[in-house]
């Protein structure tokens, strides 16, 4: 809401400079963006009436006027616009002017005329973005008066960001009750006298969806001049509040919108038939709005139509067949109350917002009506002329809004404020406000006034109270409350667990977007069923991640591209996966890795990271959240190299999997660098293991070393399994040091190297009992594996 | 000059002059080793009278504590020079670079979260977490915000078909935690949120900590209270100054804003605004079954990009979501 200083001191003296009253405005809930002055800075410029025109006797566009500015006499003015003629009132800036864009004038010749100043278009003083012609003032405007003074360019417009609830404020006449209130002010409102009609001419207006339109006055007026010029202070006022000039009757409305925040329309009374009646659309029906648009009305859309058509989507905006146009001479003024809950997304459902429908979804003052369209009425007839009729409403009083008596305790204010208000206090504020207050014993019995849709319960009150002594003026406290200790909540102290333990492993964490484009998510995750975005931005983010890898991708392909050598990403989040059940959101850790293992440096041969490294990265999480038995199978995965891929799992379930991307996978993304990811299911990992204590042996160790030759196809973790289950209780540790193929060892044959720790908490070991055990496994790995000592 | 006396000076000045520890070694064999000089001379002491015999002995024994102290001197300093060598020939250039993986960052945004969340845990408050897609009760309805609710436009919300959304604040948390809770309550939530819009300064995806308290006996004082304390600690600043400005949340009465001034290098910020908040709205704990005459409470939500932008000094929102590591190494 654009607000001027002039517009707004006509309704209400506030002491404040305007600084002061944007802070107070602010303070008190309508918070002013920002104060700018209403026109930018020139200096020379006055009011001037063009006396004589003669043509150019050298340019056929260019004519001589004979300008009087004030001074004795006219002077001589070399001027192109099309429309200067005699008795014309413009602009004139002097020799010496300078313009809104800095330019200086000075005397000039032009064709061989001398030209003394320049007359000036409304563009060129940055009034409008007008440059068709000369700017047009009023007849009577003060020859010789400087422009600035005469149409009030000393003006500020304040902008005022409005919250939803205080539609009240969406006008001048709100603004100024506000500041009236701020500053202990009496409200100088303007006296709207009612116009009695000059000619007996009505239109009937016949409500059927009288809970939708409680409320709607209508008045013709003949005979006026359409295309009558909107006088230059109107276009002004319009313009300070960022609204376009498009003729008079529109302006006029416009302005009353602005002014008493009732939201007007101007129908040409030759092309409505019958009557009006605000009904609900018929399926299929169509109306073509004023900006162009056809739109499909639907039953459940409030019209307003004439005996044949529907002519306005009601209090959105009017139709394109029906509105004044500069030809039309009798009219039709509509202003009209309309339920708040029947507009609430009617305009946006056609994609539309209007100042109107802003308004009234809002809720506007629904004793309003009359006020403006008498108000609207008197400046037609100044500015267009013609014969105004009756005032004709139309109403359902037992459908305006009621007004229901709040029960507000003055007490309340400090039990949840923290401040001490008396009810006299109380009482005056609320009176200020404009409410009608009962007083009884303890309490006070509140109603709201007509104006205002936000005061409903006792808490609305208090906020009013609070708003009112200024939030500044409570004093800050801190709660005594008492509280309810929970059992310690584990997930997000393992969140920033994984955390510091990746960022040890040169990780760094990345967030990207929980929506993508489908096609990638499809490619990575072809059996994860995805939720889509009815209303996405783009394609591109239009589809929930099932997987994180995705953005991980490219969120490394991003950095290899700005010369980035080696890229570790993690990132903590949901994914989203639709299922038989309906929805699963749920937490994962992904992580992304490729490169070289460590960046360039001296004295260390670098390598690129491989698979043991990632997977390595993920043991030191699991190890960090204290979690055992993990360990990893061989398994495939759409987006995994066949070969080199693996389900993670923790005690045996499933809980993510890890893997060298499929190399289709990394040219999809134009990945160039072999990538190791990696999904760990966080949701259903448990809280971690409660460290048990064993004792520690006195007694020294014994390590024994075996090489082993197995077939190509048995996995080191079974060879393992099998080592430790012969090896029994003496066994402490286990290390598998060497993985070898080639010479010394058949073609489909490989050799693991394991040493084996063996200790006793009991006695020191004897070499029997070591070679006793070592038998043992030897015979176990055979048994399990035909496995052989290497020789 | 008696003859001892010159085996003497003689094996002192070998000692002295011996380049190495064999060489001094040579001088040790040579004098007192088994067939050394004056072993042989304490082994010839039975050739002499035995009234000279002690006299002689005595004068041996001295002359070889003196030839081992000499040659003992001499060693400890060969070997002194030789440590000094070896060492002066282990110099390594200690202000080449150290070896071995740097460590990684967490994200700007995370940093910040801990830090929130630090801040009020140690007061008490415990963590929560809700669903990213929610329905339209939770993010809207029970938070009094009804269909066509004037302020649904100010949340430009991502919708399924199904009927669920994307929530577009953490808020709804609030109504799960108080569905399945009774007060007293103290929590934050913190998580994604996203709005249908998506400009320099609007992510369609970011992130909110919501926080309440709910007990018998809550005031706007209180929440001016925490609110202050934790922006001062926050922002590392006893001075900071802030005001409390009213403004409207369907789900707070009274509502507030909180703007919060800056200082740097350039001189004290206008006001900024920095988060949003409120006493939480009787119909909000009527929707949850909470009985809003004994108990009431506040509410706040924080913008974490907005945060960490400031303490910062980040000036574009969408550097955090582009993940490069010359972003991302600076934290």
């Amino acid at each position: 809401m654009k607000v001027s200083a002039h517009w707004l001191s006509e309704w209400v003296e506030s002491p404040l400079s305007v600084d002061a009253l944007a802070q107070r405005l602010t303070m008190a809930g309508l918070e002013v963006d920002g104060i700018a002055p209403a026109a930018k800075p020139m200096s020379g410029i006055f009011v001037a009436k063009v006396l004589d025109v003669t043509p150019h006797p050298d340019a056929d566009r260019l004519a001589c006027c004979s300008v009087d500015v004030g001074l004795e006499s006219p002077v001589d003015v070399v001027c192109g616009a099309p429309n200067v003629r005699a008795g014309l009132t413009v602009a004139y800036a002097a020799p010496g002017a300078s313009l809104p864009d800095g330019r200086t004038i000075t005397n000039a010749v032009v064709r061989g005329v001398s030209s003394a100043g320049m007359l000036c278009s409304a563009a060129e003083l940055a009034l409008s973005d007008d440059a068709s012609g000369l700017i047009e003032l009023a007849d009577d405007g003060p020859v010789g008066a400087l422009l600035g003074d005469y149409l009030e360019l000393d003006d500020v417009v304040l902008d005022i960001d409005l919250t939803p609830n205080r539609g009240d404020c969406l006008s001048i006449l709100g603004v100024a009750r506000e500041v009236a209130v701020l500053s202990n002010r009496a409200l100088a409102e303007i006296v709207v006298e009612p116009i009695s009609a000059s000619v007996e001419v009505r239109l009937a207006i016949d409500i059927e969806q009288r809970q939708s339109c409680p409320r709607y006055a209508g008045r013709v007026i003949k005979s006026v001049n359409a295309a009558a010029p909107t006088p230059q202070n109107i276009k002004e006022r319009l313009r300070r509040a960022g609204v376009r000039s498009i003729s008079a009757i529109v302006d006029v409305t416009n302005y009353v919108m602005l002014e008493l925040g009732q939201p007007m329309h101007g129908f040409d009374l030759a092309r409505l038939s019958g009557g009006i009646i605000v009904r609900n659309g018929t399926d299929g029906e169509t109306l073509e709005l004023l900006d162009g648009q056809n739109i499909e009305l639907t039953a459940d859309t409030l019209v307003i139509a004439d005996h044949d058509k529907a002519v306005a989507l009601a209090g959105v905006m009017g139709g394109a067949a029906t509105g004044v146009e500069l030809t039309s001479t009798d009219i039709f003024l509509e202003s009209a109350y309309f339920d708040p809950i029947t507009l609430a997304g009617v305009a946006r459902r056609y994609r539309l917002h209007t100042d109107a429908s802003h308004r009234f979804e809002r809720g506007v003052d629904f004793s309003g009506q009359e006020r403006a369209i008498e108000r609207a009425t008197a400046m037609i007839l100044d500015i267009c002329g013609g014969e105004a009729g009756p005032t004709v409403v139309a109403q359902e009083k037992s459908a305006l809004p009621r007004r229901e008596p709040i029960r507000f305790r003055p007490s309340e204010v400090s039990r949840l404020i923290g401040i001490e208000v008396s009810a006299a206090q109380a009482t005056q504020y609320l009176q200020y406000l404009g409410c009608d207050i009962t007083k009884s014993e303890e309490e006070l019995s509140v109603i709201a006034p007509n104006f205002r849709f936000d005061l409903e319960i006792e808490a609305d009150i208090l906020e009013e109270i609070a708003r009112l002594v200024g939030y500044d003026n409570i004093p800050a406290s801190l709660p005594s409350a008492g509280m309810n200790l929970q059992a310690v909540e584990n997930t997000h102290e393992q969140y920033e667990q994984i955390r510091q333990t990746l960022i040890t492993q040169g990780y760094f964490e990345a967030v990207t977007y929980s929506f993508i484009d489908s096609e990638s998510d499809h490619f990575v995750e072809p059996t994860r069923s995805p939720q889509i975005l009815s209303n996405p931005i783009s394609a591109d983010m239009s589809t929930m991640r099932t997987s994180m890898w995705p953005g991980l991708i490219r969120a490394a392909h991003y950095n290899l591209n700005r010369q980035a050598e080696n890229v570790r990403f993690f990132e903590l989040g949901m994914i989203f996966e639709r299922t038989d059940d309906g929805l699963d959101q749920r937490h994962v850790l992904s992580g992304i890795s490729l490169g070289e293992l460590v960046p360039e440096q001296w004295g260390e041969a670098s390598r690129k990271i491989d698979y043991y490294d990632v997977k390595q990265d993920v043991i030191k999480v699991m190890q960090s959240l204290k979690l055992a038995n993990f360990s990893t199978l061989a398994s495939s995965d759409a987006a995994l190299h066949p070969g080199q891929s693996a389900a993670l799992l923790l005690g045996g379930d499933p809980i993510g999997k890890i893997g060298v991307l499929h190399p289709r996978t990394a040219r999809y993304f134009d990945l160039e660098k072999t990538a190791v990811v990696f999904e760990i299911e966080l949701d259903i990992l448990p809280s971690g293991r409660l460290p048990a204590f064993s004792p520690i042996s006195k007694f020294p160790s014994v390590r024994r070393d075996i090489s082993l030759v197995l077939p190509e196809g048995v996995s080191a973790a079974n060879v393992l399994g099998s080592v430790q289950q012969a090896a029994g209780d003496l066994l402490r540790d286990l290390q598998l040091f060497d993985e070898y193929r080639g010479q010394g060892i058949d073609s489909d044959k490989k050799s693991l190297t394991i040493g084996l720790i063996f200790q006793s908490l009991s006695s020191t070991l004897t070499d029997e009992e070591i070679e006793e055990t070592m038998k043992r496994v030897l015979l176990q790995v055979h048994d399990d594996f035909g496995g052989t000592l290497r020789k | 000059m008696s003859d001892t006396d010159k085996i003497v000076e003689s094996a002192e000045s070998a000692a002295k002059i011996a380049e190495s520890l064999d060489e001094l070694d040579l001088v040790r064999v040579k004098y007192l080793g088994k067939k050394g000089i004056l072993t042989e001379q304490l082994k010839n002491l039975g050739k002499l009278p035995p009234d000279e015999r002690p006299q002689a002995g005595q004068s041996i024994n001295i002359a070889k504590k003196q030839v081992a102290a000499a040659i003992d001197d001499r060693k400890q300093q060969l070997e002194a020079e030789l440590l000094e060598l070896s060492l002066a020939n282990e110099r390594i250039d200690v202000t080449l670079p150290g070896r071995g993986l740097p460590v990684g960052r967490a994200h700007p945004i995370s940093q910040t979260l801990a830090r929130i969340e630090k801040l009020f845990v140690n007061w008490g408050f415990e963590v929560c977490d809700g669903p990213e897609i929610e329905d339209d009760y939770h993010n809207f309805e029970a938070l009094n915000i009804p269909a066509h609710h004037p302020a649904r436009a100010m949340h430009d919300t991502f919708y399924f078909g199904d009927g669920t959304l994307l929530r577009t604040h953490t808020s709804p948390v609030q109504v799960r935690v108080m569905e399945t809770r009774q007060p007293p309550l103290r929590i934050i939530a913190p998580g994604r949120v996203y709005r249908c819009d998506y400009d320099q300064t609007h992510s369609p995806m970011f992130h909110q900590v919501e926080g309440f308290l709910i007990d018998e006996h809550v005031t706007m004082g209180d929440l001016k209270g925490v609110l202050q304390a934790f922006l001062r600690l926050f922002f590392d600043d006893e001075n900071l100054q802030m005001r409390f400005r009213p403004s409207y949340f369907p789900f707070t009465e009274p509502s507030a804003e909180v703007d919060i001034k800056l200082e740097s290098e350039h001189g004290v910020s206008d006001w900024l605004e920095v988060l949003g908040c409120g006493m939480v709205h009787p119909k909000v704990l009527a929707n949850v079954g909470i009985d809003a005459d004994r108990y009431n409470g506040f509410a706040f939500g924080l913008g974490v990009e907005r945060l960490a932008m400031l303490r910062f000094g980040v000036n574009d929102l969408r550097l955090f979501f582009e993940n490069d590591l010359q972003f991302l190494r600076q934290f």
